[in-house]
């Protein structure tokens, strides 16, 4: 696949002023006088205004800021008309967060009782640089990128989606690991008073959830620690503020509203593989050739899709991703590390 | 003949209320109110529909021995045909709309998928109960139509065990199921069947 790092001085149809905000330009002017230059093109209007139907969020004024510097479109699909960018209706209110429920309208129906700010993160285990970061500061220091990722989901269906975040890599270099760091592992907050599905006594699941990568995974480029898609900050429901987007992986290893990155030595053990250790493996690419026991993985439905139109694709090596990550995995038994 | 027209309008009245929900889904599909993936929202809960449709089904038995109205034996066989429609339609979805009309996909998901397996099986008993629910199949099974029929409660497990293996994460909704199905199955042990007649000859003298 063909991966388009736009250069800075790039100009694509999505730069394009439209012409509502042109015609504008003297109010926009006016406003400027009083305001920051971040803080004026306020709401889901920026560079591209792609998002203008996206209802806007309720972002604290430095994320605020962090995504107007955002740099749009930094990675795009090779092949846009193929990977359309999937409603932000369907994307907010279609996805599995168990946290919140077992269906995939609870969380959208469930995840305002999520309270997101303040927020901090935990960095620790085999680093130099650890620490608890309020997530102003733990973003700060790096800009923004938009990234149009497919997400393929282990239950076979998949969607594209624009993500707002910043490279992991860059985070766990200033981390600074020691020598023994060798895997990333992740947790997502546990609160049962915020999360009803982390009440619910008929879970299989052992709270935290837990996800986790090879240290060679999480500096890969593609690797993104989102807090915003569409424009926006993230909905609660998709893992606001902070979650983790791995593309070539099944969905469930892009953990959710995360509170705690540690360096370890010892592979995690993720929370799918400790329920079902048959199902889910630690590495979770996207394979057709390996079938979850259940169901096959050869194909994936499309979303958003019709009744007489299921838009069933065939699934891609690595989700299409293979150039960018397939020799990590050189001489690795896929079959037996699925 | 009023007695008639009474039983008549029951009847019609239960007809109407098992095809509610199919009408209410089909609207929401039409008016782009069932997400993103409308085929598996209709394959989801027309398979809840038909656990429900098998659950009352089976209620009905000892609803009568308990309250001796009449009017439940006369949608008994009325529900399990709903059951068969519910099932059947459940199996259309998943072949129209999650399979895409792909046969040779559901020949090898038929022989590698057991909860497949099992629903299926589940299905086939579900059509041959329901071909010999006729009167002439009464007749001419004899003393055999009531142990076949007591197949009905072999395939409510077989259902919840299709159900139990599609859950990923959370049993709260199965378990639910499973405890209506527990109790509906309970009332057919002797010992308890023997005593619902009794319970309510001491409810109707209080």
């Amino acid at each position: 696949m063909l991966i388009k790092i736009a250069k800075p001085s790039d100009l694509r149809e999505s730069d394009v002023t439209p012409e509502s905000i042109y015609l504008s330009r003297r109010r926009f002017m006016g406003g400027m006088v009083g305001l920051g230059a971040g803080l004026a093109l306020s709401g889901n209007v920026h560079a591209n205004a792609d998002y203008s139907d996206v209802p806007e969020g309720d972002a604290p004024a430095w994320l605020k800021e962090k995504i107007s510097d955002t740099q749009w479109r930094a990675i795009t699909p090779s092949n846009p008309d193929k990977d359309k960018i999937a409603p932000f209706d369907d994307a907010s209110g279609y996805n599995n967060f168990y946290e919140f429920g077992a269906d995939k309208t609870d969380p959208a129906r469930h995840a305002g009782s999520l309270k997101t700010q303040p927020w901090s993160v935990v960095v620790d285990g085999e680093v130099n640089n650890g620490g608890r970061f309020a997530l102003e500061d733990f973003a700060k220091p790096s800009q923004f990128e938009e990234r149009i990722y497919r997400l393929r989901c282990v239950e076979a269906w998949s969607m594209v989606i624009p993500w707002l975040g910043i490279p992991l890599a860059e985070v766990i270099k200033r981390a600074d690991p020691t020598s023994k760091a060798k895997y990333v592992r992740f947790e997502t907050l546990v609160d049962p008073e915020q999360m009803p599905g982390q009440r619910s006594s008929f879970s299989l699941i052992d709270w935290p959830y837990v996800e986790g990568l090879r240290l060679d995974e999480a500096m890969n480029p593609l690797t993104l620690l989102a807090m915003g898609m569409y424009g926006r900050e993230l909905p609660n429901q998709n893992g606001a503020p902070l979650r983790l987007v791995v593309p070539w992986k099944y969905g469930f290893k892009s953990i959710k509203s995360i509170v705690r990155i540690s360096l370890v030595e010892e592979q995690p053990v993720n929370t799918w593989q400790l329920l079902a250790p048959n199902e889910y493996g630690f590495y979770a690419n996207v394979n057709p050739q390996v079938d979850h026991p259940r169901w096959s993985q050869a194909t994936e439905r499309r979303l958003p899709n019709s009744l007489f139109r299921p838009n069933t694709i065939d699934t891609q090596m690595f989700n299409g991703y293979a150039d960018e990550v397939a020799e990590m995995y050189a001489g690795l038994d896929l079959k037996a590390n699925y | 003949m009023a007695a008639l027209n009474l039983w008549l309008l029951w009847r019609l009245g239960v007809f109407f209320a098992a095809l509610a929900p199919l009408l209410f889904w089909s609207w929401q599909v039409a008016n782009n109110a069932a997400g993103p993936e409308p085929g598996n929202y209709l394959l989801l809960n027309i398979g809840l529909g038909g656990l429900w449709m098998l659950l009352l089904t089976l209620s009905l038995t000892p609803l009568t021995k308990l309250t001796r109205w009449k009017g439940f034996a006369l949608i008994r066989r009325q529900l399990g045909l709903w059951t068969l429609a519910y099932a059947t339609l459940h199996l259309l979805c998943y072949v129209l709309f999650i399979l895409g009309l792909n046969w040779a996909l559901l020949g090898s998901e038929l022989v590698k998928r057991p909860y497949i397996i099992v629903g299926m099986l589940a299905l086939i008993g579900l059509a041959v109960l329901g071909a010999t629910s006729n009167r002439w199949s009464m007749k001419r099974l004899g003393k055999r139509w009531k142990p076949l029929h007591k197949l009905s409660y072999l395939i409510l497990g077989l259902v919840l065990l299709h159900f139990f293996w599609v859950v990923r994460a959370d049993l709260q909704e199965w378990a639910m199921y499973a405890a209506i199905a527990a109790l509906i199955m309970a009332t057919r042990l002797p010992p308890i069947a023997r005593t619902l007649p009794k319970l309510r000859y001491r409810l109707s003298r209080r």
